[in-house]
């Protein structure tokens, strides 16, 4: 039997996309499917679970086919998720209780204000790693707790399982009902807020705090390890890993060692710093998270910080302003002039993350005379977007021993010349683009691939890794330094916008 | 000779009828005014929606010209857009291909390239993403200018400079290479801009098959051409599934 390809699925916020890859790491074939958004009220967001799992179904043998390739020519499968998205299903049917709640979902706003509040975020850091938000799955598992009638004591009875979608995926691929595998990997299971950051098991204080059951949760496992063989779509085919989709970008862009560091510019952005074997504690407001653990080798840690509003700022000045047809067009308006022309633009549009975490930022533009014009104000956009990062940046240089040498990016940003010349303006280091631009998918390929040993080992996939375009800084240290001023102070104007509401 | 095609006439009818007054007009009103079963105003109507000549209000469903119309003579298609759209495809290209891929469209009597994929083996490359090639010495410009997308006679007037010995600076020459273009699709430049350098071009096709800026293959010679001097075939083929590609993603349907 030929084993020549390793089958990539990325089960995304907005689609399920399954890829292939070759020896090496060159992308063969594309299928992908969209689900559907559902919200039923302001500020939910879900997903339908069963859905998903008939779009993956669909879009294996699509992959495949459009490869030409049989099942047989599958080394392994390994798999990349939307973090954080929680669905719960029933053990014996398969049939999800619910919509998935989508980790954009902020109903437990208020459960969260109160966690932050009372016991305080030092008692969740502590254990987990994480301060309270409503991305993470634990206050949701408790809002459901709370709003569902009988739901916790059918947990308690071991009739409800849950899972991220990887999870959800693994079970139904291995068999569902009939003894499908109830797993999630160590990245996953670090963005729920109740497993130990340091034993890698479920933190039994937490389960208490938030009252989880244990029998409803995965057993939590590497991210690359044989987890078994697909029962379901392409029986026999081992499933080998399963990561977070920023922890597989990470991955993908072979960031094995301690100091590398990627960012994925997307609708948001979120940058990974590897720290190496060491849990490494934040002090200026970023997560410590598992980056990966490959089968019994130690975890490897990283640093995150999250911008929330990056690319949703070039959508907003597109669909809300009219100001550019197509998200592209920015960079074209943005160099009808040559500098910001004072102007700035704050993208606080619900408060700022990393390393603020504000929740009373609201976006400001500042600087505004007669002189500004609609040029001035793209070029503020994505200057946005460069500052932004540099701050993430900056909290990770005072955070870790090792400073940032230079920056591996990948998303639909990237595309843009100006913005990652200016990010590497402003950070003071080259930024360089990998030749896959699919990291994610790329990075569950890598991790499947170890595990199977169709790859040998990291050193193999690092010379996989191509630049395929490099931006070196190029601007005068006076002039950084007087503009990131002027962007602190245009924060410091978003700041506190929200006044906390009046108690009768 | 054929005779006149009846689907434009009405098309352009259309056109003016909507030109013609301030106010939007609904289906029935345009087929109405034009004597026309409604099922065939729609199908022209969403035919110049697709090629943005008429855009449909989302709340009324009401047509008017749309602003394509208005710039008719300038690109239609933003450079960064393009760029955009064809990222993954160059990227696939340079990896398969082993050599850098350069994205151009005209600007002024020359090249400007708007993207660059470095060659994939982690040498120190520059990004020349913002230079200008010259039109008649690249194979990017031989394509741009072969498929009408910047114009030969200024290129004419100008003068055709020699760049190496091998540079076409007959105007005849040049006439007859972009023939032969135009017959096989894609444009190959050896050593006419530097000496030692070679590469091949293919054109980017956009709605109707208009060519809207060119992709390239470029390196060594001896890497780009066999031992005759002629640019491998492989490598050509890997350039045209490229440009057939991202040609198909621009809503070009025959390519």
């Amino acid at each position: 039997m030929v084993e020549r390809y390793v089958m990539s699925i990325d089960q995304g916020t907005n689609s399920t996309r399954c890829i292939l890859f070759d020896h090496h790491g060159r992308l063969v074939s594309v299928a992908q499917r969209e689900h559907q958004q559902h919200f039923p009220r302001p500020g939910w967001v879900e997903h339908d679970a069963v859905e998903i799992w008939r779009n993956l179904q669909r879009i294996m043998p699509e992959a495949l086919s459009d490869a030409g390739v049989g099942a047989g020519e599958i080394a392994a499968i390994g798999i990349a998720n939307q973090r954080e998205t929680t669905v719960l299903w029933d053990r014996r049917t398969g049939a999800p209780l619910g919509r998935a709640i989508v980790w954009q979902d902020t109903r437990t706003g208020p459960l969260v204000e109160g966690l932050r509040d009372q016991p305080g975020d030092e008692f969740f850091i502590e254990r987990c790693g994480l301060a309270p938000s409503t991305y993470f799955s634990a206050p949701r598992i408790r809002w459901l707790f709370d709003h569902v009638k009988g739901l916790a004591q059918r947990a308690e009875d071991g009739e409800v399982l849950i899972g991220t979608m990887e999870s959800w995926l693994i079970w139904n691929l291995t068999g569902g009902a009939g003894g499908g595998l109830h797993i999630t990997d160590v990245t996953n299971a670090s963005r729920t807020m109740l497993m130990n950051i340091r034993t890698l098991t479920w933190d039994e204080e937490l389960l208490a705090f938030f009252g989880v059951p244990r029998p409803m949760l995965p057993e939590i496992r590497s991210s690359a390890e044989g987890y078994g063989d697909a029962d379901a779509v392409l029986p026999g085919v081992r499933i080998t890993a399963a990561l977070g989709d920023q922890q597989a970008a990470l991955f993908g862009q072979t960031c094995f060692s301690p100091g590398e560091a990627k960012c994925t510019y997307g609708t948001g952005s979120f940058l990974l710093l590897n720290t190496g074997t060491d849990v490494v504690r934040s002090r200026n407001g970023l997560l410590t998270t598992v980056a990966y653990k490959i089968g019994d080798q130690a975890p490897v840690y990283a640093l995150e910080g999250s911008i929330a509003v990056t690319g949703s700022l070039v959508q907003w000045f597109r669909d809300r302003l009219g100001l550019i047809g197509s998200a592209p067009e920015i960079e074209t308006l943005a160099r009808t002039v040559e500098d910001n022309g004072g102007c700035y633009i704050v993208p606080a549009f619900s408060g700022l993350f990393a390393p603020h975490w504000r929740s009373d930022a609201r976006g400001v533009i500042v600087g505004l005379t007669s002189y500004i014009t609609k040029g001035h104000l793209a070029r503020a956009v994505l200057e946005a977007t460069g500052w932004q990062t540099r701050e993430v940046v900056d909290a990770m240089n005072a955070d870790f021993s090792v400073a940032l040498k230079q920056l591996k990016v990948d998303g639909g940003m990237t595309a843009d010349n100006l913005l990652m010349q200016f990010v590497a303006d402003v950070l003071d280091v080259p930024v360089v683009r990998p030749m896959v631009s699919e990291t994610v998918s790329l990075g569950a390929a890598y991790a499947a691939g170890l595990a199977a040993g169709y790859w040998p080992d990291l050193e193999v996939l690092r010379r996989n890794w191509h630049r395929a375009g490099q931006w070196l800084p190029d601007m005068d240290p006076e002039r950084r330094e007087s503009e990131y001023d002027n962007w602190k102070r245009a924060v410091e104007r978003s700041l506190g916008w929200i006044k906390p509401p009046r108690s009768t | 000779m054929a005779g006149p095609v009846q689907s434009i006439e009405r098309a352009a009818a259309i056109l003016r009828l909507l030109a013609g007054g301030p106010r939007r007009l609904g289906l029935g009103e345009v087929a109405a005014s034009l004597g026309l079963a409604k099922g065939t105003a729609h199908g022209i109507l969403r035919t110049l929606q697709h090629v943005d000549f008429v855009e449909q209000d989302a709340a009324t469903g009401k047509y008017q010209l749309g602003a394509a119309l208005l710039h008719l003579g300038t690109s239609y298609l933003d450079v960064n857009e393009l760029r955009s759209r064809s990222i993954n495809w160059a990227d696939a290209l340079a990896a398969r291909s082993g050599e850098a891929v350069r994205l151009g469209t005209p600007l002024e009597g020359n090249v400007l390239v708007i993207h660059h994929v470095f060659r994939p083996d982690d040498t120190l490359q520059t990004l020349d993403v913002g230079s200008l090639l010259p039109l008649h010495a690249s194979s990017l410009g031989k394509v741009l200018l072969a498929f009408g997308t910047a114009p030969l006679e200024p290129a004419l007037e100008v003068g055709l400079e020699a760049y190496t010995r091998h540079t076409l600076v007959v105007p005849e020459q040049l006439t007859r290479a972009l023939a032969e273009i135009r017959e096989l699709g894609w444009a190959a430049e050896v050593q006419e801009m530097s000496m030692g350098e070679a590469g091949v071009a293919s054109p980017i096709r956009g709605h109707g098959g208009l060519v809207v800026g060119a992709i390239s293959l470029s390196g060594p010679v001896e890497r780009i051409c066999d031992s005759q001097g002629r640019p491998r075939p492989s490598l050509i083929t890997l350039l045209r599934e490229a440009a057939r590609a991202i040609s198909r993603d621009l809503g070009a349907t025959r390519w």
